[in-house]
């Protein structure tokens, strides 16, 4: 029977052979499956809801910052709508927006591999974000919390509200993040196909491999530091507490453990994503391979090092913030390289401008932007001036937004075809990308200037002055919201016309999962690949698939 | 009787090799699967060190902040008890190593016995642990609004007794939930699961039993031997 489906050749793509969309049909199949590729779709459907909602509070907070004063909401929802926004984005969205979407569904077949190591692990984790998500959001609908997303003490331990209900669900999150990446650790350690050996395997498996080391590493100590709030606030336990001998500025510390790397968790992966669309659409083998591999790992150790650039002005030695200062500048190094080696592997590229690469050109800006606008921060003296003002907004957005969305966009219009099997309109996705890359420089380019004028965040009234840049960045969102909606839109047309169908390899991709038909079938690949040349080998690859459409 | 080859569901698997009903489809043999999990409990072990790490962390740093109190808070400890429940921990991880390698020896029936054995210690320890409890709750030593001891003279004891009790507690837990899991491999070894050819359950238990007699190894120190 194996025989047979070998024998399968492109050209009878369409052809009634089930895919892992149409095999085994049914809300059930779909709710306790274990097919990496169907958790994938559900947590890419989930994670969109979610950034749906975080985008429309965005859009609400900037309509109420038109004007100095009370514009739409007043001043104690607009704390517990920038808290909100900040928890969804972060813990619901930016953290597990790649891994979790596009790594489940690539990861494996980029191996040769049928499943990840531990699939019922992988719908577990699945379950946990939606039991986490509902926690996380339940408790600021049901109790309210305007503790900002990075909930420090003593105000997160003595209010009242959903601070308690917020943290167990930042916890169970932190499981289901962990289980993503120790799957992924063992999947790449175990599954490789026969020929793929650790420099044969696309970067984007690095960058996953990076990302799922810190996702095992750092994310156990927030579970730890959620706890102890918990305890802090159910049983008085006093570590946080200064009246009792503790410390507030330890939860800070721990905080940060955490959340600096967490940063990284969600940049490689969107790094992971443009290592492969930019070789492709410059039809050029990747430049630098080793260099951009190991600076994965590199920013990897290096961005447990860094969190006390977060606590500049929290009293810290300025001994301690001249080190974390010097690791913070060293921590850009990797982000460098790889800057520089995409740039290399464009140049004297012949570069197709479709729609991934759109993104992929606007991530190299806005994340350049972001990168460097993160030095200024890293400065100690530069920091004290611009702590906790507009600028640090613009900072992450340029770093979160502009460089890990942007890349997962980038990332979405690659596979998209892969996952779906169908092709989007080309132009519309174009004009998509033009309208985010405008709407979002409009947006924050704004609050760099408030910032460095003295515009404090998370306020809700300011001063006159400041609002034709205030008017200016919303205007920019609003151009923003538009380009995602046409995004959006483009994308899921699609999938109703069938005259879109997507062949195997609508890119001239080299990795395994160009190989297989799109949609893939349920088990990936109906015999075991062996790789015989590069992640990015395009003539290589080009070869084997005419062999295979005349044999 | 681990070698019976179970076509997976009809499934067209181009490699040959014999497959045990153990063997996830995803997984060409069985030492690749078992490797596969052996790397997975190794990286869960990992977040187990980093959970604790953070509790030691605040210890060390409250313990420098008041040494004085941490010393007197300590001496409320029963170090007799503490040192007893060393003892069961440690011996639990020998019962616990007999019963890994009984499996891979094929000796079910010592296999169930030295889990019966392991789960019974922690049970023990458990009870040492609930007769330390309700002793610090008569004195009144406990956390919150329920810290009723007029005793302490050195600020800062109250945080040794969080301490106690939030290390001591995580701790617990996860003796409960090892036991629970021995619990099911007690189940599963009497329906005659595992074999020389398939252990790795009680395999990886071993595992997670050892870090956690581990990790009380240094909260023993810690909490009992203040000086």
């Amino acid at each position: 029977m194996a025989e047979v489906l070998m024998q399968r050749t492109p050209a009878a793509l369409h052809e009634p052979e089930g895919n892992f969309l149409t095999e085994n049909p049914g809300l059930k199949n779909w709710l306790f499956t274990v097919d990496h590729k169907r958790i994938g779709l559900m947590y890419f459907w989930t994670i969109m809801t979610m950034f749906f909602v975080g985008g429309v509070l965005a859009l609400v907070l900037r309509t109420e910052l038109l004007t100095p004063k009370t514009t739409i909401v007043s001043a104690e929802v607009y704390n517990q709508l920038f808290t909100l926004h900040g928890v969804i984005m972060t813990f619901l969205v930016l953290v597990p927006v790649i891994p979790a979407t596009l790594g489940n569904f690539v990861l494996p077949m980029m191996l040769g591999a049928k499943d990840v190591a531990f699939p019922r692990l992988n719908l577990l984790s699945y379950y946990l974000y939606v039991f986490g998500a509902l926690l996380a959001v339940g408790a600021i609908i049901g109790g309210g919390l305007d503790t900002g997303w990075t909930f420090y003490t003593p105000y997160s331990s003595t209010i009242s509200g959903g601070v308690s209900i917020m943290t167990m669900g930042a916890f169970v999150l932190g499981f289901s993040s962990i289980l993503t990446g120790v799957n992924f650790i063992a999947t790449i350690h175990k599954l490789r196909a026969p020929g793929l050996s650790w420099y044969n395997m696309p970067l984007f498996i690095w960058g996953m491999y990076a990302t799922a080391v810190i996702q095992v590493l750092a994310t156990p100590v927030i579970g730890i530091t959620m706890v102890l709030l918990l305890m802090e606030r159910l049983f008085q336990v006093g570590i946080f507490d200064a009246s009792l001998g503790g410390d507030p500025v330890l939860f800070q510390h721990f905080f940060w453990f955490y959340s600096h790397p967490v940063v990284y968790i969600m940049i490689l992966p969107g790094m992971a994503c443009i290592s492969e669309v930019i070789p492709t659409f410059s039809h050029k083998p990747i430049f630098g391979y080793k260099a951009i591999a190991w600076s994965s790992v590199g920013i990897a150790v290096v961005s447990f090092f860094v969190w006390g650039h977060h606590m500049f002005v929290s009293g810290q030695s300025e001994f301690a913030g001249a080190i974390f200062s010097f690791l913070t500048f060293v921590v850009a190094i990797p982000s460098g390289v790889k800057v520089f080696n995409w740039l290399a592997t464009m140049y004297r590229g012949s570069i197709s401008l479709g729609a991934p690469m759109l993104y992929a050109i606007s991530f190299l800006l806005l994340f350049g932007i972001g990168g460097l606008t993160g030095l200024f921060l890293g400065t100690v003296a530069v920091d004290v001036h611009l702590h906790d003002t507009y600028f640090i907004v613009a900072h992450f957005h340029y770093v979160m937004m502009g460089g890990t969305l942007i890349a997962f966009f980038a990332g979405l219009h690659y596979w998209w075809p892969k996952m779906y099997g169908r092709m989007y309109n080309e132009l519309w996705a174009a004009i998509g990308c033009l309208f985010v890359f405008l709407g979002f420089n409009g947006t924050f380019i704004p609050q760099f200037l408030l910032g460095s004028r003295g515009m404090p965040r998370r306020y809700y009234n300011y001063l006159d002055q400041f609002q034709f840049l205030h008017v200016a960045s919303t205007i920019g969102s609003y151009l923003l919201g538009v380009g995602l909606v046409i995004m959006a839109v483009t994308l899921i047309v699609p999938l109703f016309r069938k005259r879109y169908d997507a062949p195997n390899n609508p890119w001239g991709a080299a990795s395994l999962e160009w190989t297989v038909s799109s949609p893939p079938p349920t088990h990936n690949f109906h015999h075991v690949p062996v790789v015989t040349h590069g992640p990015y080998d395009f003539k290589a690859a080009r070869r084997l698939e005419q062999m295979e459409s005349h044999s | 009787m681990s070698d019976i080859a179970i076509p997976a569901g009809g499934q067209a698997h181009a490699h040959a090799s014999p497959h045990s009903r153990h063997l996830q489809h995803h997984f060409h043999n069985s030492a690749q699967q078992f490797e596969a999990s052996k790397i997975g409990m190794w990286l869960f072990l990992v977040t187990e060190i980093l959970l604790f790490s953070g509790l030691f962390l605040a210890y060390f740093m409250l313990q420098t902040r008041h040494p004085q109190a941490f010393i007197e808070a300590h001496h409320h400890l029963d170090r007799s008890l503490g040192v007893l429940n060393t003892l069961v921990l440690l011996v639990s991880s020998f019962t616990m190593v007999m019963a890994v390698q009984s499996a891979a020896l094929n000796r079910i029936k010592a296999t169930l016995i030295y889990l019966y054995a392991t789960f019974g210690l922690g049970g023990v320890f458990l009870f040492v642990k609930y007769i330390e409890y309700s002793h610090k709750f008569h004195d009144g030593l406990l956390l919150g609004n329920l810290f009723s001891y007029k005793g302490a003279n050195v600020p800062g004891e109250y945080l040794f007794f969080s301490m106690y009790f939030v290390m001591t507690g995580i701790h617990g837990i996860h003796i409960i939930v090892g036991m629970g899991v021995i619990a099911y491999l007690i189940w599963r070894t009497h329906q005659r699961v595992f074999s020389s050819a398939y252990y790795t359950p009680i395999d990886l238990t071993g595992l997670y039993w050892h870090l956690v007699d581990l990790i009380w190894i240094f909260l023993f120190p810690l909490l009992y031997l203040v000086s």
